[in-house]
């Protein structure tokens, strides 16, 4: 656990001297899954797009695996081995089911750009199994052929999960995994969100719903008015009076 | 998305290539068998095809693919006058100088997408347009258009003190010793490129052209310019720099215009800037998007048939009207004359425009989403016939 994969050192950010962020650090471990927690407008989204280099920073820096993420392009964080779940479900609405994870896979084995007009993509056996498997494990094996458009919203969700997974990243970001979702489809994405966390894969989660953050997290940092005001393990965080002032007190009402 | 299977897209290939060479007879009853109007379609069968493959397969809509079309003209046209009557070299060299240019507007026009890189794209073949009017007159010979020319006296053409507007120089072919008699025509290795070889010609070169875009289409790259259609902000998430893949397949695209301006010029040695002007550039859209963008047998469709009706109706004068009508009596006639006569002829593009709006309203993905519905209406009533197939699909 005394890895480092991602290390946020004192990143502030503003837009139109709004501080979204002030003074963030954050060390995500390897192996570990690391909660995001905070009330409307803390900053979890900004912070989320800063890592993924959506956002450039102000000042301070993001470092992955010793690399520093700050003002690269999404396509190179992401070759690094950084991917990242969408809070509105994003897959390629017009292309099966499969096709949608083969993209990602061929992205991780031919990287950022391969002009290869002679392969057939119907003839990459081993990608294609491999996509089949992620799908099967999540629970996709009947909707392979499915044209994305036409899926649920929770299969867009676990599409989308399957279209990261294949990458097999060193880190995951997930951005609300459970948002706009019923009790039911809720308790299914943490089945499905454990099962991941079974396989060993350091993730981000960002996350409204307590409920899923204390099923999954090994530590919390709960943010509040762009800064950090709390961090450690989902029992710390549960008895920190000022985390319950800015955050559980008004769940719990 | 259909992936099709190896053996699927072997027989489209087969079942083109075969219908493309049978043309001349498949299109007898038609009337449209002869070898100027059967090239025509194969010429802008290819410019539809390439556009098809930016447009079709990425979803950036370019709206000066015509300034393409113009640059292979001209670059044939001056192999032609420098080098060889041969087509072989003028084809080669105008794939390559339009592959260039495609390069550099698409590298600036890609910067942006939707309608701002379309905006740029027009912006850009309007400029080329302009330019070979004015400032690249030496180039283009502006409104007269690049022409062939009988070859210069061989002794100024020692000294190099030549007007390449008025004489020609066809280094190779003078190194061969081809013997010219007034101003030649374009041949391969001596065949004459008019009449059926040059369709011939153009015939073989749209079938390759059609298996290049089949062997793109289900490609590992073409997977990734679906996947930019589809959603380019998530394909850069995923790990993929798009840009490069938008350049690759816009210069391929251009390359495609660049060949088929390139066959204009084989068929008739003469190029001229109004190739150039946005409404060429408007029509390769029309003839794709009526056919059914992204589809592969599409865009070929949509270009023979704007073709054959321009052929059609560009033909018909008020004479013609007046015989239609015969029967009705004379006012009555005048007024249908009149009316009639907006739609042909030189006004054909009314019909046009009316086509295209009928197809884009009742069929937007075209003519192939139209055979779609046929065939697929058929196979839902023998499904119908066999329940035990219909029970085994989800209940939804």
């Amino acid at each position: 656990m005394e890895n480092i994969v991602l290390h946020v050192n004192d990143v502030h950010k503003s837009f139109a001297g709004l501080h979204a962020l002030s003074d963030i650090d954050l060390s995500i471990r390897e192996d570990e899954t690391h909660a995001i927690i905070g009330p409307n407008g803390a900053g979890k989204s900004t912070l989320l797009n800063v890592c993924i280099g959506r956002l450039k920073p102000d000042s301070g820096s993001v470092v992955f695996d010793g690399v520093t993420l700050t003002g690269k392009k999404p396509h190179e964080i992401n070759q690094l081995g950084v991917a990242r779940v969408f809070q509105t479900p994003e897959v390629f609405p017009d292309l099966t089911a499969i096709d949608n994870v083969m993209v990602p896979a061929l992205a991780k084995r031919d990287g950022a750009f391969k002009m290869s007009l002679f392969k057939r993509l119907s003839r990459e056996k081993d990608l294609r199994v491999e996509a089949e498997r992620v799908l099967e494990d999540l629970g996709m094996a009947d909707q392979m052929q499915q044209v994305a458009s036409e899926m649920s919203r929770g299969n867009k969700r676990r599409l989308e999960l399957a279209m990261s997974l294949i990458q097999k990243p060193r880190l995951l970001l997930l951005d609300e995994p459970t948002a706009g979702m019923a009790r039911h489809d809720t308790n299914a994405t943490i089945d499905l969100l454990q099962k991941i966390k079974a396989g060993g894969i350091t993730t981000v989660i960002i996350e409204h719903d307590m409920h899923v953050v204390f099923s999954l997290a090994d530590r919390i940092s709960v943010l509040a008015g762009g800064r950090i005001i709390a961090q450690g393990t989902p029992d710390e965080i549960k008895d920190n009076p000022k985390v319950k002032e800015a955050y559980l007190g008004e769940e719990q009402v | 998305m259909n992936q099709g299977s190896l053996f699927k897209d072997l027989m489209l290939f087969l079942v083109f290539a075969g219908v493309v060479l049978a043309a001349p007879v498949l299109l007898a009853p038609l009337g449209a068998n002869y070898p100027d109007l059967l090239q025509k379609f194969a010429i802008f069968g290819i410019f539809a095809i390439g556009f098809n493959i930016l447009f079709g397969l990425t979803g950036y809509l370019s709206f000066g693919h015509a300034a393409f079309l113009g640059v292979g003209s001209y670059a044939s046209v001056w192999v032609f006058k420098l080098l060889s009557m041969n087509v072989i070299p003028a084809v080669i060299f105008s794939v390559i100088v339009s592959g260039l240019f495609a390069f550099l507007i698409g590298f600036v026009s890609l910067r942006r997408s939707g309608i701002y890189f379309s905006i740029l794209t027009l912006a850009f073949a309007q400029m080329s347009y302009n330019l070979a009017y004015s400032v690249l007159t030496p180039i283009t010979n502006g409104e007269t258009g690049l022409q062939i020319r009988q070859l210069a006296p061989s002794d100024r053409a020692a000294d190099y003190v030549l007007n390449l507007r008025d004489e020609d120089l066809r280094i190779l072919d003078q190194a061969f010793g081809v013997v010219e008699h007034g101003i030649p025509i374009t041949n391969l290795f001596g065949i004459k490129m008019s009449g059926y070889p040059g369709f011939y010609f153009c015939a073989v070169l749209l079938i390759l052209a059609f298996g290049l875009s089949i062997l793109i289409a289900r490609s590992n790259f073409g997977m990734m310019l679906k996947a930019i259609k589809s959603n380019q902000n998530r394909l850069s998430y995923t790990g993929i720099n798009t840009r490069p893949y938008l350049i690759a397949a816009f210069v391929i695209s251009g390359m495609f215009a660049g060949l088929s301006g390139s066959l204009l010029a084989v068929t008739d040695p003469l190029a001229g800037a109004e190739r150039m002007q946005w409404t060429a550039s408007g029509e390769v859209v029309l003839m794709t998007i009526l056919g059914g963008a992204g589809t592969l047998v599409g865009p070929v469709l949509g270009a023979t048939l704007i073709k054959f009706f321009e052929n059609i109706f560009s033909a018909i004068n008020d004479n013609v009207l007046q015989g239609v009508y015969s029967f009705l009596p004379d006012g009555l006639r005048e007024a249908a004359v009149a009316v009639s006569g907006l739609f042909v002829g030189s006004g054909w593009h009314l019909t046009l425009g009316l086509l295209f709006m009928i197809i884009v309203i009742f069929l937007p993905g075209g003519l192939m989403q139209g055979f779609e519905l046929i065939t697929g209406r058929f196979k839902r009533k023998a499904k119908a016939e066999t329940p035990s197939q219909q029970s085994k699909q989800p209940a939804e």
